[in-house]
């Protein structure tokens, strides 16, 4: 089936976010109506791999180290396709590091992180059946969703 | 040469840095026996930094600096130092990490102490971080066991109490599945240990656990209690009920095993009726002893000649 959102000039496009996550996608990147471009999200879009699938594009936004471990997070398999002139130049697949750095605010409210300005560290504890990590400070272990909030 | 640049967690350590520590511990106790003049710590100045209070912990650490030959820098009291007129802990501990060659540092902040280990060049000991650890508390539980009964590995250790807030246990049962002990958890509904703590030690060390919420300690080897943090509490009425259900009187120990030994890392408040604190069980007050040798073997391990 064809899909009926039009191509971006530049930008990025997020493809194989697991279906149903394109929004949280959009939460992780701060998009909302104060963004000054063109956004499309594709919801249940047909997959080969994965059934169903959704996708984020997004214009005018290049997609930082940071954020990337943030997609990661929820969706493992997402690939980041920059767009330039229409074109793709450069297709990477997101990696979830096994330790991710000044990225995520500690949930825990006794952690010295939320006392002081400490970059924060969590390490990746265990992928499956949910992605968990620990927080390398207070040593408590939240899964992926507890630190997207 | 210094085993360990910090000692901050029972997580950073491995079973053989453990059991060096155990080694090292008996020969402080049978140095401090012998009344052996020890100096390894002559030239050193130790820094013991409580943003909390704490009796034991406090003392035995200053006790086993100054048994070494150390000198000892603390202040007596937050409130007359600048951190009560808004200093960081960041700061406070920049510069006490300029007066001395090793600190040991308590904080209600969970993390604080990873925090002050970077921060610091010197090495730094976790004297407790909140609710998260208390890793010396483990190795001087550790070492009360091993001495008392001669091994550790396939001993029957029930840990009785309010599981989810105290954190000598979460460090503890961490301890004892890596030694291979068969651990019971004991505690009120509402009060079990932390989810993922008792899923990790299963999972990392295969532990051999189970969980009750009632009292039956028949073939327990060593029985670990702590108190029930009444302040935790809404409705003191529940708080107070517990209490009396979990608390260790003479009817509770009457079909124990006969070499049993409780520990517990005091303070205590009623959780343990006076008759029992005279019984031949109890072995809390050797257990609060045996913290200056042990703490003794891990400062000489990271600062010692």
């Amino acid at each position: 089936m064809a899909l009926i959102v039009e191509k971006i000039d530049d930008g990025t496009v997020i493809d194989h976010i697991p279906a149903g996550l394109g929004l949280k996608v959009l939460e992780i990147l701060k998009i909302d109506k104060d963004y000054n471009a063109r956004v499309a999200l594709v919801m249940n879009a047909a997959s080969r791999k994965m059934g169903k699938k959704d996708i984020v594009k997004i214009e005018g936004k290049k997609i930082d180290e940071k954020t990337a471990n943030k997609i990661a997070l929820i969706a493992p398999n997402a690939t980041l396709n920059l767009i330039k002139n229409s074109e793709v130049v450069e297709k990477t697949p997101v990696k979830l590091p096994k330790e991710l750095v000044g990225v995520f605010k500690c949930p825990n409210p006794q952690c010295m992180t939320n006392v002081e300005p400490i970059e924060t560290i969590f390490k990746l504890e265990k992928m499956e059946p949910e992605r968990k990590l620990r927080c390398s400070f207070c040593e408590l272990v939240f899964e992926a969703k507890e630190l997207l909030v | 040469m210094a085993k360990f640049q910090d000692l901050i967690s029972i997580r950073d350590l491995e079973k053989s840095d453990i059991e060096l520590i155990l080694e090292k511990s008996a020969h402080m106790e049978q140095a401090l026996k012998t009344k052996k003049e020890l100096d390894a710590l002559k030239d050193k100045v130790v820094a013991t930094l409580f943003f909390e209070p704490s009796t034991r912990t406090r003392l035995s650490f200053q006790s086993a600096a100054l048994r070494l030959g150390a000198k000892v820098i603390n202040f007596e009291d937050v409130e007359k130092t600048s951190i009560a007129k808004g200093e960081t802990f960041s700061d406070t501990i920049k510069m006490v990490d300029g007066y001395s060659d090793l600190i040991i540092v308590r904080h209600a902040k969970e993390g604080s102490a990873r925090y002050a280990a970077q921060l610091a060049v010197h090495p730094v000991i976790n004297g407790g971080d909140g609710g998260n650890q208390h890793p010396t508390q483990t190795l001087l539980d550790l070492y009360t066991i091993k001495r008392a009964k001669k091994k550790i590995e396939g001993l029957n250790v029930a840990l009785l109490g309010d599981l989810k807030h105290a954190r000598t246990m979460r460090s503890l049962m961490y301890g004892l599945a890596m030694f291979g002990a068969k651990i019971t958890l004991i505690a009120p509904r509402g009060l079990e240990m932390d989810r993922n703590m008792v899923q990790e030690v299963k999972e990392r060390f295969k532990a051999d656990m189970i969980e009750k919420a009632t009292i039956h300690l028949e073939d327990t080897d060593v029985l670990y209690l702590c108190r029930i943090q009444r302040e935790r509490f809404v409705d003191q009425y529940e708080a107070e009920k517990l209490q009396k259900e979990f608390r260790i009187t003479e009817s509770v120990l009457e079909k124990v095993k006969d070499d049993l030994i409780i520990l517990h890392p005091l303070p205590k408040v009623d959780e343990v009726s006076p008759e029992v604190d005279k019984s031949k069980y109890a072995y809390y007050y050797e257990q609060a002893k045996l913290g200056v040798p042990v703490r003794m073997a891990i400062i000489n391990e990271m600062i010692g000649r």
